[in-house]
């Protein structure tokens, strides 16, 4: 019975307020659904707990029947098991938090059960996803937390800008799940059914097997896994398909908080470990996670570098560290990549609501270049966003111990190091380029916002608060003052600060540890005994790479940001280029638009004007009315209403000849 | 004589053929009250009809036959794709009345003759088991289609009837013709005895072409689909919605009846074809719909798109691929018929179907917002909904066949995707700007009455459809026994590889770690 309550409470919730939107008023919808979540992640906890405890086998609770068609058969489910536990954790906390911390952001707003409602729905959608026992169920949920990120990203949907990158949002995700689609009909194909257990039981003996996919004769396993990666790599906003992330930005902060930062968008790390046997049946596949992991990690880094809003610069460490979790699963240590998914879930939520609170503090303004000095003004956020800095640049001493992010990443970065392949080795460098280039930024993030002067009478949202400009202020404040946030957006923030403080700490032995860890994933995941322990046996320099790295940024950070004012620009006038290319995201979205966007209503147009009515129509039913009417010369009755009744004496006549036909052919 | 001792079927034609007949000599609003409650009363007793079927039961229940001249004969009877066509007419039907309550105002009588006569047409069209029967009913769904069209629709009505009429025609008379020799070898109209009847495979291939130039116009497919979206664009709202809920699945009811277990041999042959026209289908229409600036065209757009992935289905040859076809034909008939009604409620407030003109209105219209947004959704085929279980299967039965066309075909939803969302935005998202779309209303009572039966039915397909698979499963079976023997190989070849000892996930694992 938890496991319907935990799946079905946000579900009920959403429907209350959802349709009891304006009926019910605002503060009835808020709290139905904030209960909802806390009691369902209240529930959650327990869970997770047994299975730490006792390490219990998978149990699956049927619903309801879905399709049956033929030998095709799958209904909906509940199956929970160590992997589903950790994200029930992971996804319950975080929602109730963000319910929790929306009261305070989103106060003023006047839709607010919609929103709430939308939150749930969200909820509701992710927890079908992480305990579907098929792959279609797991794609329901797949579809259903993309609905909820649609709905959310355009929340204001007044705004252009939300609007187009909502849909952004939903159609790159369905080029991900074009993949994910074709992926589960081959597996269908190959292992005659959808559930998960019977496919990750048969895949071993399908290693080596070949199979023609459209034309081309490739290994099974590779192409049935790299089809269903690329549904990973949409959802999870990995290189190529990543660009709507940072436009997701438009949504208000607590969605990016849950739904772009601690759950949605690790969809596809859990996918590719619940799927972890069938990914160990291909070297390439796994070595193709491994790269486009990798590469996304390194990529979304440089970009995240230059930018200079708040949120973006999040959103694309966000997409760097899920190219962590990629490739840590790349390497076999699919342990690790959950145990990076888990902590950066905490800190990563951590970082955007602290972002959401400074955002608030300084209405409305996102762009970092206008902060500054906000240290003192709003100590509690400034403390929060310090853990999740310490937590995210993974600080901490070898031998003794961290933030969150140092024991995940540091264990994903030898991981990547133990696995002796080439692809490994080439994520493990990669890896400390992106932790050295993860310090600089979230550093930068810290410096520019809450150390050095006030900058704020620059920004225009700050102008219209205080009714001055910069010329008639008196002083780079322009007189105001930010607050500190209500305490329902605070104690998130202070329970999220506690969990990238010690998620790491007191959770490391039971996700990563050779013993343990095989002991709690239970079979739940591929878990690589021999690789878990290898991590330990990695030379000294490879366990103080990350370190050292993790120094190096903040020692540059610092440098270019706290001590020299003009460093950073005229760096970037040196490098004026690279900085440009950075700047602009590798220039993907004006690419894509080049060659999908405007190719396709350019064809569009083409297949409208020139097919259906310059070459069907002309030479069709138009070709035949001209023939008609200037044979005949009647073309001025076609035109005034007669042709109807002509057409309908053909009808009869018509129906009279059959009549006529079948009576003379009985006779 | 069947289950109910009581010929249900005839009654279901009869009665609204008599209530046709009195709307044309009484008030309009006597009309309307008489034609909304005999649909209703056809709604109960397509209820009847649901009830009883039983489900593993004899393959034709509620058979009535009446013989009358030569080897014509007036004989009714459904299977269990039959009837859940038929419950999509009677179901949509009440609804189509509903949806012209206030719209229309001129030849009230005759409008609601012509719907009660169309209601007639196409329950007979479902349930006659002779050919000749069928082929009268099939044909003569096109005359109140047309009147519909024509004295009731838009400015440029008379091009788009003449245009829905000579296209429709050319099929016809082909189709004709071969029923005709198929009757004189066969030597019986009857189509049950028909469907079991070996015609020469030479014949099949002629015979085949002949019936597939009627279908492919009524489906349509590409490219005779052009007659639809000018058909959409002048037809009142409730035209539009039973031209799309109902009309357009008398060509897949006709593959699925016909083309596939009469010619098996030469459906297999033609399997190029139908592939081939409906894989441009998918990517052609639905690249139009884009760039669509009228509302109606933009939905009809999609519906060429979303039919050609009911032909992909009904010819992958295999279960889930006819089941999933016939599961989109139901699902396109509700949700496509609700878009139509959605198009018709806003144009009933500002008489245009320019999107651009629109914007904003899920400010002034939640509800409105909502119910397009859930109807965008299941066109668009997310799982939860009635679009995601027809084509998901439809798509699942193809790729047994075909990779190739499966991969071009389900690139469908990437683009269903965008213009629908591209139609949501432009017509809900956004500012108010236009004062006359400010001051629009959302919906009424009588509205919302339309709108949310069809959208409790799409939610109640996409999460247990098994209430409309259960009974079509025994026929689909019936169906994929008998064109099994000309069902075309699949082109996976999946080849063992070298025998590897069948190792464990955990050795493997093992020796993935020592050889480093």
């Amino acid at each position: 019975m938890t496991i319907q309550l935990i799946v079905f409470l946000p579900l009920l919730a959403a429907i209350v307020a959802g349709f009891g939107n304006r009926m019910i008023g605002n503060v009835p919808a808020k709290f139905v659904t904030t209960a909802a979540l806390f009691a369902s992640c209240a529930l959650s906890w327990p869970v997770f707990f047994d299975y730490i405890m006792l390490s219990r086998a998978a149990e699956v609770v049927p619903v309801l029947t879905w399709v049956q068609s033929g030998d095709l058969n799958f209904a909906w489910a509940l199956r929970v098991d160590a992997l589903t536990a950790v994200m029930l954790v992971v996804v319950t906390t975080v929602s109730a938090l963000v319910h929790l911390y929306s009261w305070g952001y989103m106060d003023e707003d006047p839709d607010q059960p919609r929103f709430f409602a939308y939150l749930s729905l969200f909820t509701f959608a992710m927890l079908m996803l992480v305990t579907a026992n098929n792959l279609v169920q797991m794609f329901f949920g797949w579809e259903g937390v993309g609905l909820a990120s649609y709905l959310l990203i355009g929340f204001w949907f007044k705004k252009p800008s939300a609007s187009a990158a909502a849909i952004k949002a939903f159609v790159v995700n369905r080029v991900g799940d074009l993949g994910f689609m074709l992926g589960i009909f081959g597996t269908y194909l190959v292992f005659g059914t959808v559930s998960i257990p019977e496919i990750l039981e048969a895949a071993p003996a399908m290693a080596g097997s070949t199979i023609t996919f459209a034309g081309m004769r490739l290994d099974t396993m590779t192409i049935l896994c790299l089809l269903l990666f690329i549904g990973a790599m949409g959802k999870s906003a990995q290189l190529g398909l990543h660009t709507w992330l940072p436009d997701a930005m438009e949504g208000p902060t607590p969605v990016s908080a849950l739904i772009h930062a601690a759950t949605m968008v690790t969809a596809g790390v859990f996918m590719v470990c619940r799927l972890s046997p069938m990914f160990e049946t291909s070297e390439v596949a796994l070595a193709v996670v491994t790269v486009v992991g990798a590469s996304t990690a390194i990529f979304a880094a440089t970009v995240g570098l230059v930018q200079t809003d708040i949120k973006r610069v999040i959103a694309y460490s966000t997409c760097s560290q899920l190219g962590y979790m990629f490739f840590a699963a790349g390497v076999g240590a699919y342990s690790a990549a959950m145990f990076h998914l888990f902590t950066h879930a905490f800190f990563k939520a951590l970082l955007f609501l602290g972002a959401g609170s400074v955002i608030h503090a300084m209405h409305h303004e996102q762009d970092m270049r206008y902060y500054g000095g906000l240290r003192k003004e709003i100590p509690f956020t400034f403390w929060a966003m310090m853990a999740g800095t310490l937590a995210i640049t993974g600080v901490g001493i070898v031998g003794l111990g961290g933030f969150a992010g140092f024991y995940s990443k540091d264990a994903i970065i030898e991981a990547a190091f133990a696995s002796g392949t080439s692809t490994g080795q080439f994520a493990f460098a990669i890896g400390v380029l992106a932790a050295l280039l993860t310090s600089f930024y979230s550093w930068r993030l810290m410096f520019l916002t809450f150390w050095g002067t006030p900058r704020w009478i620059q920004s225009e949202h700050i102008q219209h608060s205080v009714h001055k400009t910069p010329e008639t202020a008196e002083d780079s404040t322009g007189g105001y003052h930010p607050h500190e946030s209500p305490f329902s957006m605070l104690i998130p923030l202070g329970v999220l600060g506690f969990g990238a403080v010690a998620a790491g700490y007191l959770f490391h032995n039971q996700f990563i540890d050779a013993t343990e860890g095989f002991r709690f994933w239970a079979g739940s995941l591929a878990f690589d005994r021999h690789l878990m322990h290898e991590i330990h046996e990695v030379p000294l320099w490879v366990k103080l790479a990350s370190t050292v790295a993790m120094l190096t940024g903040l020692m540059i950070a610092y440098l270019m940001y706290f001590r020299g004012k003009d460093r950073p620009a005229r760096l970037a006038q040196t490098f004026h280029p690279l900085y440009t290319f950075f700047f602009n995201k590798w220039y993907f979205d004006e690419l894509y638009n080049l060659i999908f966007v405007r190719p396709a209503f350019w064809f569009g147009r083409l297949f409208w004007k020139a097919g259906d009515e310059g070459t069907i129509d002309r030479f069709g039913p138009n070709g035949v009315a001209a023939v008609v009417a200037s044979g005949a010369g009647v073309a001025k009755r076609f035109q005034s209403g007669y042709l109807y009744s002509y057409a309908l004496v053909m009808l009869l006549g018509l129906a009279a000849a059959v009549t006529w036909l079948i009576v003379r052919g009985a006779n | 004589m069947n289950q109910l001792d009581f010929p249900i079927l005839s009654l279901m034609m009869g009665l609204p053929m008599l209530a046709a007949i009195i709307c044309l000599f009484v008030g309009a609003h006597a009309a309307r009250l008489l034609a909304l409650g005999t649909t209703l009363v056809l709604f109960a007793l397509g209820v009847v009809l649901w009830a009883n079927y039983e489900i593993g039961g004899p393959q034709w229940q509620y058979v009535e036959r009446v013989e009358l001249f030569g080897n014509f004969a007036w004989a009714l009877g459904i299977d269990g794709i039959s009837m859940m066509l038929i419950m999509l007419t009677v179901f949509l039907m009440p609804i189509c009345i509903g949806a012209s309550w206030e719209s229309i105002q001129k030849r009230v009588g005759e409008y609601m003759a012509a719907f009660l006569f169309m209601e007639v047409l196409m329950i007979g069209v479902f349930a006659a088991q002779d050919i000749f029967l069928f082929y009268i009913l099939f044909e003569a769904g096109l005359i109140p289609m047309y009147l519909i069209i024509g004295i009731w629709g838009g400015a440029n009505r008379i091009y788009a009837s003449y245009k829905f009429f000579l296209y429709t025609l050319l099929g016809s008379v082909v189709m004709l013709i071969a029923m005709l020799w198929m009757v004189q070898d066969a030597g019986t109209s009857d189509i049950p005895t028909l469907l079991n009847y070996d015609f020469a495979p030479e014949a099949q291939t002629w015979l085949w072409l002949a019936f597939f130039a009627s279908f492919a116009v009524k489906m349509p497919m590409w490219p005779v689909h052009t007659w639809l979206p000018d058909a959409h664009v002048q037809a009142p709202t409730a035209g539009s919605v039973i031209l799309a809920g109902v009309l357009l699945k008398m060509g897949g009811y006709g593959f699925l009846r016909f083309s596939l277990p009469m010619f098996p041999e030469a459906s297999e042959q033609f399997i190029w074809l139908i592939f081939g026209l409906s894989m441009v289908a998918v990517v052609y229409t639905s690249l139009v719909a884009l760039v669509q600036q009228d509302m109606k065209k933009l939905i009809a757009y999609s519906s060429v798109a979303h039919m050609a992935i009911v032909t992909l289905g009904l010819f992958a040859f295999n279960r889930q691929g006819i089941e999933g076809a016939i599961i989109v034909m139901l699902s396109h008939g509700l949700v496509s018929g609700a878009l139509f009604l959605c198009v018709g409620v806003i144009y009933d407030r500002l008489h245009t179907r320019e999107i651009d003109r629109y914007g904003g209105l899920s400010i002034n219209m939640p509800k409105y917002a909502l119910l397009f947004m859930l109807f965008t959704m299941a066109s668009i085929g997310l799982p939860g909904t009635s679009g995601f279980v027809g084509e998901f299967l439809s798509l699942v039965g193809l790729y047994k066949v075909n990779s190739w066309v499966t991969l071009v075909a389900t690139t469908g939803i990437i683009l269903g995707a965008g213009y629908m969302l591209y139609l949501y935005r432009r017509v809900a998202f956004g500012e108010l700007v236009h004062e006359d779309v400010k001051a629009m209303p959302d919906l009424s009572a009588r509205e919302m009455a339309l709108l949310a039966p069809i959208a409790a039915a799409v939610m109640w397909m996409g999460v247990y459809p098994e209430s409309f698979m259960a009974p079509i499963r025994d026929d689909v079976g019936t169906l994929v026994a008998r064109i099994d023997r000309a069902a075309p190989e699949g082109d996976a070849h999946l080849k063992m590889g070298q025998a590897k000892a069948v190792p464990t996930t955990l050795e493997t694992e093992a020796g993935h770690g020592e050889s480093h």
